[in-house]
């Protein structure tokens, strides 16, 4: 039987296993995302090829190496550089000598029905349904247990408990396979979050919005997971890109982009690629909002990012809040990030008390 | 309580880096009464013993009301002194440079391994910006310049004054500018003309890079180890068009901005110190660091010990290595 795999961002393995597994197909779910994952893309990819690339061409091989046979992978169109990613990725496993079938999401992609079915088969519709209704539930619960803990994570009663929740609730939901069933996690999980809560660690609110490339903000390894270090330094953190929220636009089934669009109209009016303008407008909604400060993820050399990072000062100074770009690539490190954050927040924290007028030093 | 011993009362201010190790003492009032700058040398907690037994020996009365650390080795710092404050070096930066400019608008910093420049207004950091892959106009890439055109880091600046006309060296990077600077030294150029060219070449890298989209306004404070410059001081004005100032203490900033933000810890928060005491310049700490192989991650885990006693643990990426 044909092994299906895909390339890991954030918890989407979950929904997607889902989804392939109970349509009866097996599924491998490459290894967790590990420095070993990171050197293999680093080897192999083009050297300016940006990060999220060289992450996925190391969960392919990883993947495949295991016995994985049949590779999913999105596609797009548009001037950024993810349109490409599939065919280059392609060519380089060949080289390797890989042997494998690859099948690229991408828009579009009902009208080519016949790869589909050399693919996957001949699959009724009746069957699709439920199983994408699954899949999105799950998806849709995950979103929500997780705005919890990037909210939360800054009053935690105990360091790290709202982790150690977070991944008991990642490895019960994975096996579930009924709509009740995620229902009542669901439930069980918001509940358990409630009553790990206790004071701000900075001892006021700090809420700061997450802004970016889709990539940079959905996976943990390389943002170096900022989301938990923004949390353990105090700061509710608040994010508008999940993939609920990306296949709702894909499949033009929310508003959603239009209230951005309209938001970054005063800054940015084109289509630059990617989410170069959701960085705008969601960072214009974000103070709109009262939030304390953004931050804004990249990959080094992010087309559609770089735009938006040299708009993103004057959004600051006009809307009059605190902005930090950040773009990462494969010599990113922990510690840089970490003086950038804690200097961050210090900077709203005075910020804060300057207008309270409580500033000593 | 406080008031009676204001006298021999102290702040102490630490800042570890990869090249140097700066302490400052700061009095009851904030002022700076001594500074140390330690070549690190990769012996952080050595070369940190040594600096405090020397201050120790300089004042023998001497009662430190708390301390604070910053600087890349912060956390090994402050698990070592037993710190009131561990800061990161922006927020330190930032604050020393309010206190000896009251009005400071703008901070260029540059040391031997790091650039940034911070934005303040009405006294506090509102933006700011680090250098990130790039290490062309830092410390260390000026001495090793200086090196290659065998001279002393220290006439370094005074060269670059007697240019009469600076020539136009490259400087998107520090490839780049070393091997420019080598093309015009095969043309002929003076040293004075190159090396002034080379200032101004860092200056223009820092601004493009650094302090791109950031909004400069006087006064300017210039700090780091490279303020010590004067050619690089130079070329900031003729680039700005605006006089940038040098403090005096420029080279021990970031030490100063945690002894004040001890300070501020301790009187008007009113916690008390976690100074572990001068004793501690004779207790054996050993830091190990090994490679853990439980997963494909291979972390760099370090480990700190205080007379053979594991006092302090990071590197890790998972929990595996959480508890002490
Ligand atoms: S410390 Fe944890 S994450 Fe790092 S290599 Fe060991 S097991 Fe892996």
């Amino acid at each position: 039987m044909k092994k299906i795999t895909f390339p890991h961002m954030g918890y989407m393995n979950v929904p997607v296993k889902t989804f392939f597994e109970s349509l009866g197909y097996e599924v491998l779910i490459p290894p967790k995302i590990s420095r070993k994952t990171l050197d293999l893309g680093v080897k192999y990819g083009p050297e300016f090829a940006c990060l999220p690339l060289k992450i996925n061409l190391g969960n392919f091989i990883e993947a495949m190496e295991e016995g994985a046979d049949v590779l999913i992978m999105g596609g797009g169109c548009g001037p950024c550089r993810f349109g490409y990613y599939a065919e280059v990725q392609q060519e380089i496993l060949k080289d390797l000598g890989y042997e494998f079938e690859i099948f690229v999401i991408e828009p579009g992609i009902l009208k080519n029905f016949n790869k589909i079915k050399n693919i996957f088969g001949n699959i009724p519709y009746s069957k699709i349904i439920p199983s994408a209704k699954l899949a999105w539930k799950k998806a849709l619960v995950m979103d929500d247990i997780y705005k919890m803990v990037l909210e939360n994570r800054a009053k935690e009663k105990e360091t790290d408990i709202i982790d150690q929740i977070y991944n008991d609730f990642l490895e019960e939901i994975d096996n579930l396979m009924t709509i009740d069933a995620i229902e009542e996690i669901n439930s069980k999980y918001s509940n358990k979050i409630n009553q790990s809560i206790g004071e701000y660690k900075q001892g006021i609110e700090i809420r700061v919005g997450l802004v970016g490339e889709i990539y940079l903000v959905l996976e943990p390894y390389v943002n170096l997971d900022i989301e938990k270090k923004l949390g353990q330094l105090g700061v509710s953190v608040e994010k508008n890109l999940y993939i609920t929220s990306w296949l709702k636009h894909f499949l033009h089934l929310s508003k959603e982009q239009e209230v951005i669009e309209k938001k970054a109209e005063k800054y940015l009016k084109n289509f630059v690629g990617g989410h170069g303008i959701d960085s705008i407008g969601n960072t214009v909604r974000y103070a709109e909002k009262g939030f304390d400060g953004v931050v804004q993820l990249a990959p080094f050399t992010c087309m559609p990012e770089i735009i938006s990072e040299s708009i993103l000062p004057s959004v600051s100074k006009e809307e009059n809040i605190p902005i930090l770009s950040l773009f990462f690539d494969e010599h990113s490190g922990d510690a840089g990030l970490q003086t950038r954050l804690e200097a961050f927040v210090d900077l709203i924290v005075r910020r804060k008390q300057n207008k309270e007028g409580i500033l000593y030093a | 309580m406080l008031d009676k011993n204001k006298e021999n009362s102290y702040f102490l201010g630490v800042d570890v880096g990869s090249v140097s190790t700066d302490i400052a003492l700061l009095d009851y009032f904030g002022n700076l009464i001594t500074k140390k700058y330690l070549r690190t040398k990769g012996q952080p907690v050595r070369v940190l013993q040594e600096g405090l037994s020397s201050l120790k020996k300089e004042y023998d009365e001497i009662n430190i009301l708390g301390v604070g650390t910053t600087g890349s080795g912060r956390n090994l710092a402050g698990v070592i002194l037993g710190s009131d404050v561990v800061k990161n070096e922006i927020s330190t930066h930032a604050v020393a440079a309010s206190k000896l400019v009251s009005d400071v608008q703008t901070v260029i910093e540059i040391g031997g391994q790091d650039s940034k420049i911070i934005i303040i207004r009405d006294g506090i950091a509102v933006d700011f910006a680090m250098n990130s892959v790039c290490a062309a106009g830092t410390g260390s890439f000026l001495d090793q310049q200086a090196s290659r055109l065998e001279i002393d880091i220290k006439d370094f600046g005074g060269y670059a004054l007697k240019a009469e006309s600076p020539v136009r060296i490259a400087g998107r990077c520090s490839v780049f500018a070393e091997s420019d600077m080598i093309h015009k030294q095969q043309l002929g150029y003076d040293l004075p003309e190159i090396i002034a060219g080379l200032c101004e070449a860092m200056v223009r890298n820092y601004l493009n890079n650094v302090a791109k989209g950031k909004d400069i306004r006087t006064p300017i404070v210039f700090q780091g180890g490279v303020a010590a410059n004067v050619g690089i001081k130079k070329a900031f004005e003729k680039e700005l068009g605006e006089e940038v100032y040098v403090p005096e203490y420029h080279d021990v900033m970031g030490a100063i901005g945690a002894g004040l933000l001890a300070r501020e810890n301790i009187l008007y928060k009113k916690n008390k110190t976690k100074f572990k005491g001068f004793d501690i310049t004779d207790i054996d700490f050993k830091t190990k660091s090994f490679e853990c192989d439980a997963c494909p991650n291979k972390c760099e885990v370090v480990n700190i010990y205080q007379d053979g006693q594991l006092i302090a643990r990071w590197g890790f990426k998972c929990t595996k290595w959480e508890a002490v």
